[in-house]
């Protein structure tokens, strides 16, 4: 069982792209798009997209910066440990599930500054970038598309997307421990 | 709620850095930080520009519209109370589908206009329809096939394998939309039986 999950899900990781990136372009060629114009021309995008995220990325990664490089993190992190060493867990990657639904920008930084710290190939490095690849900021899109049609009861939505959350929390640690602990 | 995090972060930093005799990591600790935002983001041009090119290229040759059609019978199944022929089926699939490739820029819109057209099924304008919970948990728990973000990220930091969480990525994000929908499904039979109370 496990050793057949972890050949579907490394199978996936290393056929995931390249077969996208060949098949669209050969299916769009059959269907008569001029597929370099309309490459270039989305690719436009890509460069705005990035560089509008970079006051969001260095306000949040400047204050993570400091939280971590003065102590403040350690402090909180080294009370928790005990348990979350118990459970398995590594807390250092705690705050992510804390950030998680708050701020997609915080916890984007989050996961650039583990990464930093520990290395992307490490567990931490995995892990994070499992949490932040698997679930969106609840609170952002719960504000934009609630608020766009001006609902202000938001009913039981906010606790399913909490709750789902954390299940994405955790069954990313799971996964990751599954397939990469070896 | 951010605005306070984001404080808390320099204060308490300040505070500990201070009261250890050592403030002075705080100044190198804020250029790091600076310079790896800055690093980060333009690691990411490289990905986005390729990224979006090539979803351009899905979007242009039908292959988004047609993904949203295979997404028609899930659609039906998950919003039982929105009428067959109702506008916001497509807007619904056509936000789903976005999710799916990863194209945020594209989802929130068509997010927006089906919630427009679920408020005009909506009898109470203040209060979230359960249609409306239901497409907002499917993008709160987003279904993404490739996480190009992060990747881009990994990249940066030299993974040896910067792919190799798009597996373990799709696995934990079905996990956590089966979530969803189930704690969706569950709300929803409770506030049948138990009809809302005003306030």
């Amino acid at each position: 069982m496990r050793s057949s999950l972890l050949s579907i899900v490394s199978l996936l990781s290393a056929w995931a792209i390249p077969v996208i990136v060949v098949f669209i372009p050969l299916y769009a060629a059959y269907r008569k798009v001029p597929v370099y114009e309309s490459f270039v021309d989305g690719a436009k995008d890509g460069f705005d997209t990035a560089v509008k995220i970079i006051p969001h990325l260095v306000g949040m990664l400047v204050a993570i910066s400091v939280f971590r490089a003065s102590g403040a993190m350690e402090l909180i992190l080294g009370a928790v440990r005990p348990l979350m060493d118990r459970l398995g867990v590594p807390s250092e990657v705690l705050p992510l599930a804390i950030l998680r639904p708050i701020t997609g920008a915080g916890s984007l930084a989050f996961t650039a500054d583990l990464m930093k710290q520990f290395g992307p190939d490490s567990m931490i490095g995995r892990i994070a970038s499992t949490v932040q690849g698997s679930t969106d900021t609840t609170l952002y899109v719960l504000t934009v598309y609630f608020g766009a049609v001006g609902i202000r009861k938001a009913s039981y939505a906010l606790k399913v997307g909490l709750f789902s959350d954390l299940v994405g929390f955790v069954a990313s640690i799971v996964v990751c421990y599954l397939v990469f602990s070896h | 709620m951010v605005n306070l995090i984001w404080l808390f972060f320099i204060a308490a930093g300040f505070v500990v850095a201070a009261t250890q005799g050592r403030v002075e990591v705080v100044t190198k600790a804020v250029f790091d930080g600076a310079e790896t935002g800055v690093s980060v983001c333009l690691g990411l041009i490289s990905i986005l520009v390729f990224w979006l090119g090539m979803m351009r290229i899905a979007e242009e040759s039908g292959l988004l519209h047609k993904l949203s059609i295979a997404l028609q019978p899930v659609v039906r199944f998950l919003f039982p109370d929105v009428p067959r022929d109702h506008p916001a089926i497509g807007y619904i699939m056509s936000n789903m589908s976005a999710n799916v490739l990863g194209l945020g820029n594209a989802a929130t819109p068509m997010g927006i206009r089906a919630m427009q057209e679920l408020q005009t099924l909506n009898p109470d304008k203040e209060t979230a329809s359960p249609a409306m919970c239901t497409l907002l948990a499917l993008n709160t728990s987003s279904i993404t096939l490739i996480p190009a973000t992060l990747i881009a990220i990994r990249i940066n930091f030299h993974s040896a394998n910067p792919a190799e969480i798009v597996g373990t990525t799709l696995l934990a994000t079905i996990v956590s939309t089966a979530a969803a929908i189930l704690a969706d499904r569950w709300f929803r039979s409770r506030r049948k039986i138990r009809p809302p109370t005003k306030g």
